[in-house]
């Protein structure tokens, strides 16, 4: 148990100003600015709005400067600020089919209607370094912008699983309107349904999902997941503004999603078909999206009518109640605070066992 | 009405507000209001859909800046809701939304909205095209069995 302690303002205050120091480092070198940040260190400001779950890059990138790059930090800044927020309302459910995208790919079909469009991606580079980074002046990165826009703009570009679904191939997703339930509103409970689980999901902790996706693939509750579809792009924002009685676009975000064709359900009355995994995820968060959908098919044992094998990525109360990073760091760091009240009673109790040990053992010498 | 009104609204809420402000500060106009509520920060609840297509859940806020305002010259009331935390950006979208309910409303669609329709819609074509230069055709390769 952790005890309230007083004192040691002057060490804290010295400790803060030593932080603030380390923080600029070497004051010959140039200072980061904000929009550095924002604009050169994306992916890493993408996975603070994802698991911050507050869609702001200039926010995510200020979070970033101050926690000395510490992402886990920077997320816990930007779920402090969160909650400072009056909230206005919630968006129109977004339609990912009306992405603008960037990225589109399907590992499930060669010849997607629509392409296979690589976009801004690290696949199919060789992982060496590149030392021309390194030394001073441009990069190159303007190479690419001589590229001639067409006369018309892009078409919408159809979920790949629509054209299974099209066939009966695949489950389809039950259409709803219903209010979904909010975890920053109301606290976890047990047992949840999807809609929780997707939220929960998408503030995770990128490393803790990919861990528990990566031992579905190994074989604790496997589930045979094919890429059927992965995009990156913008969609607009919508919400209704109570005020006026209609909607407006209120903005437009990066969002990453996957939906995976995962093995079949099937039964003697309902012929065999695929079933899914979906991942959402603010920002480009690939390897988070794949994980997140990986995650979402294998709870969903329970209402697919598969076996419960025992593994952690079927668990929902271990899955869900581990995967916040704020609170998984929150009760790990808070074990290096004052104990001391705590740790003496211990102290007592050990010291009276070895007591009464000693003088168990000279009581039996004595006889 | 409202269905103009939500076009130039969506239009000016996801302007660059850098591009905004400048087109805005070109037209010269400047005119008097009164706050009806001062520009506030706060949040909107994403939501999105299972599987896309299917039931909606909450995904994650983003943030959002917003105002109401009545202009003193005939009382038109303005309002905006912007994406992120600029409050001039608000501002400008809730005064443009106010007099594009005027006379004036024939000047702001030709010099503020009209451009950044364009200009948005440059930066779509251009991302499209930058995309449709990383489009590929896979092959599957026969394997050497025999």
């Amino acid at each position: 148990m952790y005890v309230a302690v007083k004192g040691g303002e002057r060490a804290i205050d010295a400790a803060h100003d030593w932080l603030a120091e380390q923080r600029r480092g070497d004051t010959t070198v140039p200072e980061l600015d904000v929009a550095q940040i924002r604009e050169q260190m994306t992916l890493a400001v993408n996975r603070v709005m994802a698991e911050g779950s507050l869609y702001d890059p200039d926010l995510a990138a200020l979070a970033i400067k101050q926690a000395r790059g510490d992402l886990i930090e920077a997320i816990f800044l930007i779920r402090a600020y969160r909650t400072t927020l009056p909230r206005f309302g919630t968006s129109r459910p977004l339609d990912t089919g009306a992405m603008d995208c960037m990225r589109r790919i399907s590992a499930t079909f060669k010849d997607a209607p629509g392409g296979q469009v690589l976009g801004p991606t690290f696949d199919y580079t060789h992982r060496l370094l590149d030392f021309k980074l390194a030394a001073d002046g441009e990069d190159g990165a303007s190479a690419s912008a001589a590229v001639e826009p067409p006369e018309t703009a892009p078409a919408r570009v159809p979920h790949i699983t629509g054209f299974l679904g099209r066939d009966g191939l695949i489950e389809q997703e039950p259409a709803s309107d219903e209010a979904p339930p909010d975890l920053t509103r109301t606290p976890l409970e047990l047992p949840t349904t999807r809609a929780l689980r997707l939220q929960a999901l998408a503030r995770g902790d990128e490393g803790f999902l990919l861990g528990l996706a990566y031992s579905t693939q190994r074989g604790y509750a496997r589930n045979h997941a094919f890429v059927g579809e992965l995009r990156i792009g913008t969609v607009p924002v919508e919400m209704e503004i109570p005020e006026l009685g209609f909607t407006v676009e209120l903005g437009e975000i990066t969002l990453t999603e996957c939906e995976t064709v995962n093995q079949f359900t099937g039964s003697k009355t309902e012929p065999a078909q695929f079933t899914r995994g979906y991942g959402l995820s603010f920002g480009q968060t690939e390897r988070k999206a794949i994980a997140v959908a990986l995650v979402d098919r294998a709870l969903r044992w329970r209402e697919l009518g598969e076996d419960d094998q025992g593994a952690p990525a079927q668990d929902e109360e271990f899955v869900l109640s581990h995967a916040d990073n704020i609170q998984a760091t929150g009760f790990l760091e808070h074990i290096k605070l004052p104990h001391y009240v705590d740790f003496q009673s211990e102290l007592e109790l050990v010291r009276k066992l070895r007591r009464q040990a000693t003088q168990a053992t000279e009581t039996e010498a004595a006889q | 009405m409202s269905e103009a009104r939500k076009t130039w609204m969506s239009l000016l809420a996801k302007a660059p507000p850098k591009a905004l402000g400048q087109l805005w500060d070109d037209t010269g106009l400047a005119p008097d209001f009164t706050w009806l509520r001062a520009p506030e920060i706060g949040s909107t609840m994403v939501q999105g859909r299972m599987g896309g297509t299917g039931a909606p859940f909450n995904l994650g806020e983003m943030t959002v800046t917003r105002c109401a305002l009545r202009l003193t010259d005939g009382g038109t009331v303005g309002h905006a809701y912007v994406q992120g935390r600029d409050k001039t950006h608000a501002r400008i979208a809730a005064l443009i939304d106010a007099l594009m309910q005027t006379a004036l409303a024939d000047r702001l669609q030709a010099e503020v909205l009209d451009p950044l329709a364009t200009a948005m819609d440059e930066r779509r074509r251009t991302r499209a095209a930058k995309a449709a230069a990383t489009k590929v055709d896979f092959f599957t390769m026969v394997r050497g069995e025999d």
